[in-house]
């Protein structure tokens, strides 16, 4: 099928839904691309560079007009009509907050498909667009504080005297939030994070932040992936610890976003006074009300008191050949579950539940909200087979032992009573060798455990002497079976002698130290 | 004045091969201790053949000169030719000749004439743990060597077969030292060899660590029995230090795979109907490419390698040595994590790196590489599964659980390189395969690889 990607028309947008890679990508799934004259000129792409890769460079009506049209934000009415009935379209819709949208998508007969409805399960991973376009925003969130902040990062030592590092805060420790740690952590930067589900602390440990935590009754892990809205007690107790944190952290960075309702309002106005001159603020949830009372949208404001707050909206659209290359990704991704006889047929397969769930309208018929699905591969409380309880084994009575001891210590002076004394002295050789052997062996490096089964072949091949001796013992022909007998041994023992001794020596030149 | 000599040159030879065994215990040492190994050979064959030539005709010297050259040409020819994939099968090879020869000595010795009872019980029992030996060791070689399927065998009522055998050898040692005829200990033989054979069959190939080393224990007491039915002290010492060495083994096999000697001697998993109540959802697992894979290795800081038996099968020892050598020249810190009993040899996959040319210091064991895992970014699984399945730590109901594995999953990445989505050989579904940090690499390990060192 034909797939089209139109120039974004959105202000300050600057990312493109298809890239010279991807296109080689969609090509090999037996689609035909189509892309918009100057689609990717913002991200870097040019126009030859697409015609390289084998799309084809029109104009927009044509690129509009295509089987499928891939694009990063949701179109306007007037593109809607630009839209052919019957066509696919597939872009960010924000299916919960723009009812308007789908109902002109349904009457005009597409089929449209939200690439922020993906749910979040690991299978859909390579497609969650939220996930990795919240990578990059945590990343450049980090990137635009150090840009206004005043200082360095990392502490260091001068000859000019001490420098701290900066204290940076992390609310939220989502993709985005976790980006944010990583990146803040690898300028050098003290980083904390707070998260209302306690079951990130290891991630965030993990990427060397501390955690901070509020001490509450459980919770439980939330079923969809995503956090929620919290209990009035848990809200009173993370205020403190904003407000305290607050007073200490020079840079804030928030992250809380609620699907389909306006961003929880986390830091007020009076923590925001109350921060040292020069601090920084982030709030990732700008566009959706903002974490941070007085952040503006696509603002950068700066307080009374001299503090900050960035309510950049377009954060994964400041790192555009990025951003274009993961968004794009994420579509692939998408064209190879829905095209899976890569022979250029889409196939829509309601019955899948990442498919339905992007779904939005298809055939007039709109299909949001899709049914409900639970994260299947969290570790949910499944009623796991009680384990077999081990009765913990009793310490085994020392008086047992000391018995059996005994018992042995009887039997054995019973069969060495009436045992020839020459066989006691054969035996008391063989039990001091058992014993040095034991921890000879013990002191094997584990690498040599072959090179030593080899050896020990080799040595045991000295039952050669016992062969040897007995086809000396006698005239050849005094009696026959018995040297005929010993005659193989000796053979048999030979090899073992001089196949084990050189195959170790074979084996231990080829070990080389690095 | 000669016997004392001898024997002299006996205890020289005893303590010599101490001292090689000693010598293995570090990889500057070992080529030292293998050539000690021989001195001691070469000082306690002189001084038998001094004996033996006393008594010899020039017949004699002839048939003794035949038997060495032509066995020592064989073993010659035998170990220069043998693959290092091959070496499990070179070694139950040569467990075989020593409980044929200790076979062979002890009929010698009852042929000879038996002084007393002690001397006949032990005669019988030398041919006993001979036949065991000799018998369990052609169907180990055989198994190795894929002559025949490594599926164990499952006889009826086994457990009762094989108790069966030891009572009826038994009855057999009190008819032999009562009436000293060839009968019981040939109708012994009988039953020791049928004995060996079923021991061995009854036991499936991931368990070949257990019995290589059993084999080679049982070897070792078979000399020692010879050395006691001959009186012969530097044979005891031998076959002591080689009897207890394989034990040792054998041991460390067992704590390696959590289970106790018993029970894998009574036959492998998922024989004891250990069954799981229904399939559990793991969830999806994920595909990836080899030029996804060399673009990974390449980005990172540190790679480990856990190889398993699938690599030997495959042959890919050879281009994961050339991978690591190339990641070493970029800076990627490279190392390997060796469980005990991956392959099916103590110390097998050292000696297939080993041959490749992959240095011994970055080869490291499970124990010392288990920490370093979680700081790793990327390990690469090739053909290994039962010895990095997290089920082990984190299910008490698994099967395999207590059994310690490698803990690869905490790494950044994993990269499983396997044939397909089958289980391994406890028969346990790997979790692993399903970790949201876990990749699947289809396809044969060798080519794979080949493909990633194209991407390079």
């Amino acid at each position: 099928m034909q797939i089209g990607v139109p120039r974004e028309t959105r202000a300050r947008e600057t990312r493109v839904a298809a890239t010279p890679k991807t296109v080689g990508q969609l090509l090999a799934l037996g689609h035909e691309v189509v892309v918009e004259s100057g689609a990717g000129a913002a991200a870097s792409f040019a126009d030859e560079a697409y015609a390289a890769a084998g799309a084809r460079v029109v104009d927009g009506s044509i690129a509009w007009r295509a089987d499928i049209v891939l694009r990063v934000n949701a179109p306007t009415p007037e593109e809607v009509s630009r839209l052919r009935p019957g066509a696919v379209l597939v872009s960010l819709l924000s299916p919960a907050l723009s009812p308007g949208l789908l109902e002109q998508l349904r009457a005009a007969g597409v089929t449209a498909l939200a690439m922020d409805a993906v749910p979040r399960i690991s299978r859909a991973q390579s497609l969650d667009v939220l996930s990795s376009m919240a990578n990059i925003a945590g990343y450049r969130a980090v990137i635009e504080a150090a840009h206004e902040f005043g200082s360095f990062f990392t502490g260091q030592v001068t000859a000019a005297g001490k420098v701290p590092p900066a204290k940076v805060l992390v609310i939220g420790a989502g993709v985005a939030g976790l980006a944010a740690i990583g990146t803040a952590g690898s300028l050098g930067a003290v980083v904390r994070a707070f998260d209302a589900r306690p079951e990130v602390a290891e991630q965030v440990r993990s990427m060397g932040a501390e955690f901070l935590a509020v001490e509450l009754a459980d919770e439980g892990p939330s079923a969809d992936g995503y956090a929620r809205e919290m209990g009035e007690d848990f809200n009173r107790r993370a205020a403190q610890l904003y407000a305290e944190q607050a007073r200490d952290v020079d840079i804030i960075i928030t992250t809380a976003l609620i699907p389909g309702k306006p961003a929880p309002r986390l830091i007020t106005a009076d923590m925001v006074a109350s921060m040292r001159p020069g601090s920084v603020l982030v709030d990732l949830a700008a566009a959706n009300g903002g974490n941070i009372e007085g952040s503006v949208p696509d603002e950068l404001v700066v307080t009374a008191s001299g503090v900050k707050i960035i309510g950049y909206t377009d954060l994964a659209a400041r790192l555009p050949t990025q951003a274009s290359q993961l968004y794009a990704t994420n579509l692939v991704n998408l064209m190879k579950l829905l095209t899976p006889g890569k022979d250029g047929r889409v196939v829509l397969d309601l019955d899948d539940v990442v498919q339905r769930g992007m779904t939005v309208v298809r055939d007039a018929e709109l299909l949001w909200p899709p049914p409900p699905i639970s994260v299947s591969a969290a570790p949910a409380p499944v009623a796991a087979p009680p384990a077999p309880v081990k009765e913990p084994r009793r310490p085994p009575d020392p008086r047992r032992r000391y018995a059996l001891l005994a018992v042995a210590a009887a039997a054995f002076a019973a069969v060495a009573a009436v045992s020839p004394p020459a066989f006691l002295g054969h035996f008391t050789v063989f039990a001091l060798a058992v014993v040095v052997g034991y921890y000879v062996i013990g002191h094997v490096h584990h690498a040599l455990h072959t090179p030593l089964m080899s050896v020990t072949n080799a040595i045991s091949g000295i039952i050669v002497v016992g062969a040897l001796l007995q086809l000396g013992s006698g005239r050849l022909g005094s009696s026959p079976a018995v040297t005929v007998v010993a005659f193989v041994a000796t053979l048999v023992a030979s090899i073992n002698i001089f196949g084990g001794f050189l195959v170790t020596r074979r084996m231990l030149t080829m070990f080389r130290k690095g | 004045m000669t016997l004392s000599l001898i024997q002299a040159a006996y205890l020289v030879a005893a303590l010599l091969f101490i001292a090689s065994l000693a010598g293995l215990s570090m990889h500057e040492t070992a080529r030292e201790g293998n050539v000690l190994g021989m001195v001691g050979m070469a000082v306690a064959l002189v001084g038998t053949l001094w004996l033996a030539g006393q008594r010899a005709d020039w017949l004699t010297w002839l048939a003794i000169a035949v038997a060495v050259s032509v066995g020592g040409g064989i073993g010659v020819r035998r170990a220069r030719q043998v693959q290092m994939t091959g070496m499990p099968e070179l070694i139950a090879m040569l467990h075989s000749f020593v409980g044929l020869a200790a076979v062979l000595v002890g009929y010698n010795s009852f042929l000879s004439g038996l002084s007393d009872a002690v001397h006949g019980v032990e005669v019988f029992l030398g041919v006993f743990i001979g036949a065991v030996t000799l018998t369990g060791s052609v169907v180990a070689f055989l198994k190795l060597s894929a002559r025949i399927s490594s599926r164990p065998l499952m006889l009826p009522a086994r457990h009762w077969l094989n108790l069966l055998a030891l009572l009826v050898s038994a009855g057999l040692l009190v008819w032999f030292v009562g009436g000293r005829s060839i009968v019981p200990l040939m109708l012994m033989t009988v039953v020791a060899l049928l004995f060996g054979w079923h021991l061995v069959a009854s036991i499936g190939g991931g368990d070949m660590p257990v019995v290589v080393s059993m084999l080679n224990s049982y070897s070792g007491w078979a000399a020692a029995a010879a050395g006691f039915m001959l009186g012969n002290d530097l044979l005891i010492i031998t076959g002591a230090l080689v009897g207890s060495s394989g034990a040792y083994l054998s041991y460390i096999m067992c704590r390696a795979m959590n289970r106790s000697f018993v029970s894998v001697i009574a036959g492998g998993f998922g024989s004891d109907g250990a069954v799981r109540g229904g399939e559990l959802d793991y969830g999806e697992h994920r595909e990836t490419s080899a030029e996804e894979v060399a673009s990974l290795v390449t980005s990172a800081a540190s790679v480990v390698i856990t190889p398993g038996y699938g690599m030997a099968v495959a042959q890919a020892q050879y281009p994961v040595a050339e991978l690591t050598a190339k990641l070493r020249e970029r800076g990627v810190a490279v190392r390997f994590g060796i469980h005990p009993v991956a392959g099916r040899l103590p110390g097998h996959m050292n000696v297939l790196l080993a041959e490749a040319r992959v240095p011994y210091d970055i080869v490291l064991e499970m124990d010392e590489i288990n920490d370093d895992l979680a700081d790793t970014d990327v390990v690469l699984v090739i053909g290994a599964n039962d010895t990095v399945n997290p089920a082990a730590t984190e299910d008490p109901s698994s099967p395999i659980a207590g059994m310690p594995v490698l803990k690869v999953w905490e790494a950044g990445h994993v990269v499983v390189f396997k044939r397909s989505m089958n289980t391994g050989y406890a028969g346990v579904q790997n979790p692993l395969f399903f970790r949201e940090n876990s990749q699947m690499l289809f396809g044969d390990a060798r080519e794979r690889v080949e493909d990633i060192l194209r991407a390079l």
